[in-house]
């Protein structure tokens, strides 16, 4: 247990020595200046540009900014179904899948665009690799890009002097991708190869098993999908277990490293964020919060995780950590990971917006399973998805020194920007958006039979399954209590109208939230201003974040995994 | 305003087009030459050859229930390989704590236990796959005695076989000991333990 606490620390040391190394070379990529790739990647990148007919030296307003991000949407949006839809006639489909149903094309084509990847389909029985790779994969980058993007986007808001731009959104995407996604993609999918995640276009191969049954094994080109998928918060896995899988999660060092590409981007763009606005311990400032915050997630869920479950005890199931096991609660988890790195996984996958998955957090305990739920619901800032985490913490920044400044009755300052009433609404409107979207749509679903058909699982449980698919849809995660049956029209399109709203009614107030910003005046920091970047905003920071979450969503957290813990405890059983 | 928006629409078609050969089909399709040529076993599934027949993969477990081979864990889908996934069953569910203890009652009663003693809880349960390929010592041990009666073999050269094959954490710290079903099984049909 002791070496899987130092496994734990060690792989988050290692994304501190990434996210440290990886921030000025962000900075300089998004400032368009020169790095040590640019002799490869610049004339790739303006071939690029001449193909798509973009003035790279073209500035955009936020709301040519936001356009830019809707049309973008749109257009790959209506792609990716037209290529699940018509797979059966599309090449390297060697398992001869037919095209995939209409209201599950829906329902991946919007969770695959807005970066949520919820999976509803089960991968090896479903997708071509055609489907995957073009269908697919192309939104791994693509919808981790558009993120950046918008990190970007009010990154410059909040740093410029009075200028009424925020830069252009298809140069961001391109190079987003070209010189941060691609390349560390590319060493990622080798590690991952090296260890054995498949990656080839052959059908799937038949083994003849030592007691004689036939077994047909799945594969197909999963290593370079697995590198994005982890990498760009996707999450969407190419088979139905997703990191659990053998074959895109081998062994305990690929978990690790999974959840090192998880969020080695978010936290070096908290990073560039510092680095940006000339004071990387605006940054730090803002590094601590996620990790202070994600770090009490893995801590609890752990401990959760690894005490096991009472109801198995009592039937003479021994989940003691000895040296001949790790025990635990192991049900939906594998025997390589344990319960401790599982639950590392779990609260970093949904701390992040991955939703990756490495075991069954429906079957975790009550409280193990709150961890991912309540990281959902605290609006995955900690660290957040490859920029979504960014944009969501500074929202919740403009919204800490509000409080502040009501607090010792100044106007408040963010940056040397003075926060008014409309940076206020839109910081509210963020999170309140984000609250609706989950409570009404889980009530909407505990009313009608549609909705009540869903979970696998009785009584608490069952609600927890529904609050949770909710949670992650609007966060656009894509973990989920898996047992839910989503795959129905009901929820296929109810997750898909989540999905939807829970990124684009977040990206609107963000990024007129970044044009209004911009365009104010530097007021030079005097006596009276609060600080940022010291330990009292960080404390304050978190402070909000916990309270904002908890007074949203704690009492249907209370009819959800609290209840089942106090039953559980009590022997109650369903 | 609608000419403009319709130039959006051109250049987002575009973009997507672009996407979708780069990003798509260039980095899958060079990726899987690449990783062809350099780890070409690994990329197509760790499948392991016995007198010229696939018998299965290292990752990917399979099914084992005669008494001479090592058993793996429970597995929602029967291990099937092509349709991964887990019991998704909640810890308060009844159906849970059946199913546990009656594969619990079975695994005392295969391996002459007593009816009380304490089964370990990975061979009980199943992982989200229902392809876990490996088990904990613990699990490989309690089942040391009944594969060496089955092979009429010394059960201390089956027991130093078994803890042969469990293979040690990663790097020294990452992920937990296991042992390979399957690896293990095989090795026995190999006479390596007499």
């Amino acid at each position: 247990m002791v070496l899987d606490i130092i496994g734990v620390v060690v792989t988050f040391l290692a994304v501190a020595v990434g996210a440290w190394f990886l921030a000025p070379y962000l900075v300089k990529v998004f400032q368009g200046q020169r790095v040590f790739l640019s002799p490869v990647l610049r004339p790739i990148e303006r071939g690029t540009y001449r193909l798509m007919g973009v003035d790279e030296t073209k500035e955009q307003t936020w709301i040519g900014y936001g356009v830019s991000v809707l049309m973008v949407t749109i257009a790959s949006l209506i792609f990716t179904y037209l290529v699940l839809r018509l797979q059966d006639k599309l090449p390297l489909n060697p398992m001869g899948f037919g095209p995939v149903p209409a209201d599950l094309a829906f329902n991946t084509a919007v969770s695959f665009t807005t970066n949520t990847n919820w999976q509803n389909y089960t991968g090896e029985q479903t997708m071509s690799y055609f489907s995957q790779m073009v269908g697919l994969v192309m939104h791994n980058f693509l919808s981790a890009a558009t993120g950046i993007a918008m990190a970007v986007a009010l990154v410059r808001g909040i740093s410029s002097r009075q200028l009424k731009t925020l830069g252009n959104f298809y140069v961001d995407v391109t190079r987003a991708t070209l010189y941060v996604l691609l390349p560390i993609a590319f060493v990622a999918a080798l590690v991952l190869a090296s260890q054995g995640a498949v990656q080839t276009l052959a059908s799937y191969p038949v083994a003849h098993t030592l007691e004689g049954a036939a077994q047909t094994i799945a594969v197909g080109p999963f290593a370079s999908q697995e590198a994005i998928k982890d990498l760009g918060n996707n999450g969407g896995g190419p088979f139905n277990a997703n990191s659990a899988h053998p074959f895109e999660n081998p062994n305990g060092f690929t978990n690790q490293f999974e959840i090192f590409l998880e969020i080695l981007i978010p936290f070096a763009l908290a990073l560039m964020f510092g680095r940006w606005v000339g004071n990387i311990k605006q940054g730090i400032a803002i590094a601590a919060t996620m990790a202070i915050v994600l770090f009490a997630g893995v801590g609890i869920a752990a401990w959760a995780e690894q005490s096991g479950n009472p109801a198995l005890t009592n039937i003479g199931v021994s989940q003691a950590n000895t040296a001949t096991q790790a025990g635990g609660n192991m049900e939906g988890k594998s025997v390589v990971f344990g319960p401790i790195y599982s639950a590392q996984f779990a609260a970093t996958t949904t701390g992040t917006s991955t939703g990756s998955v490495d075991s069954s957090h429906d079957s975790f305990t009550p409280i193990g399973g709150m961890v991912p739920l309540v990281l959902m619901q605290l609006g995955e800032v900690t660290p957040g998805g490859v920029g979504a985490g960014l944009y969501g913490m500074l929202v919740f920044a403009v919204l800490a020194v509000f409080i502040a400044g009501l607090m010792v009755g100044r106007t408040p300052e963010y940056l040397g920007k003075k926060i008014e009433s409309r940076e206020v609404r839109l910081a509210s409107l963020v999170i309140l958006t984000s609250a609706f979207n989950i409570l009404v749509w889980t009530a909407i679903s505990v009313l009608v039979p549609a909705g009540l058909k869903g979970p696998l699982n009785p009584g608490a449980h069952g609600f927890t399954e529904i609050l949770y698919a909710f949670s992650s849809t609007n966060g656009n995660n894509g973990s989920a209590f898996a047992g839910l049956t989503g795959n129905t029209v009901y929820y296929n399109t109810a997750l898909g109208i989540a999905m939807w709203t829970g990124r684009y009614f977040f990206y609107i107030p963000i990024l007129a939230l970044a044009g209004a910003l911009a365009g104010k005046k530097m007021v030079p920091a005097g006596p009276g201003t609060f600080r940022t970047d010291t330990p009292l905003f960080v404390g304050l920071l978190i402070g909000v974040i916990i309270i904002v979450g908890a007074l949203t969503f704690f009492p249907a957290l209370a009819l959800g995994p609290l209840l089942e813990q106090f039953q559980l405890a009590a022997g109650h059983l369903h | 305003m609608f000419k403009s928006l319709s130039r959006e629409l051109a250049q987002a078609i575009r973009l997507t087009l672009v996407f979708a050969v780069v990003t798509g089909l260039v980095y899958g399709v060079a990726m899987t030459g690449l990783i062809q040529v350099i780890f070409h076993d690994k990329a197509n599934g760790s499948l392991i050859v016995k007198n010229g027949q696939v018998v299965g993969s290292t990752l990917i477990g399979q099914q084992f229930s005669a008494d001479k081979y090592f058993q793996g864990r429970y597995s929602a889908n029967g291990y099937a390989a092509d349709n991964s996934y887990g019991s998704n069953l909640g810890p308060s569910n009844q159906t849970l704590i059946d199913r546990v203890a009656s594969s619990a009652r079975t695994t005392r009663q295969v391996n002459g236990m007593g009816p009380n003693d304490q089964v370990p809880v990975d061979i009980v349960t199943g992982d989200f796959s229902g392809l876990d390929p490996n088990i904990t010592e613990a699990s490989v041990l309690l089942q040391v005695h009944r594969v060496a009666q089955a092979r009429n073999l010394d059960e201390a050269k089956v027991r130093a076989l078994a803890e042969k094959y469990v293979h040690g954490r990663m790097l020294w710290i990452f992920g937990e000991q296991y042992v390979n079903v399957l690896e293990l099984n095989l090795a026995l049909d190999n006479g390596e333990a007499g």
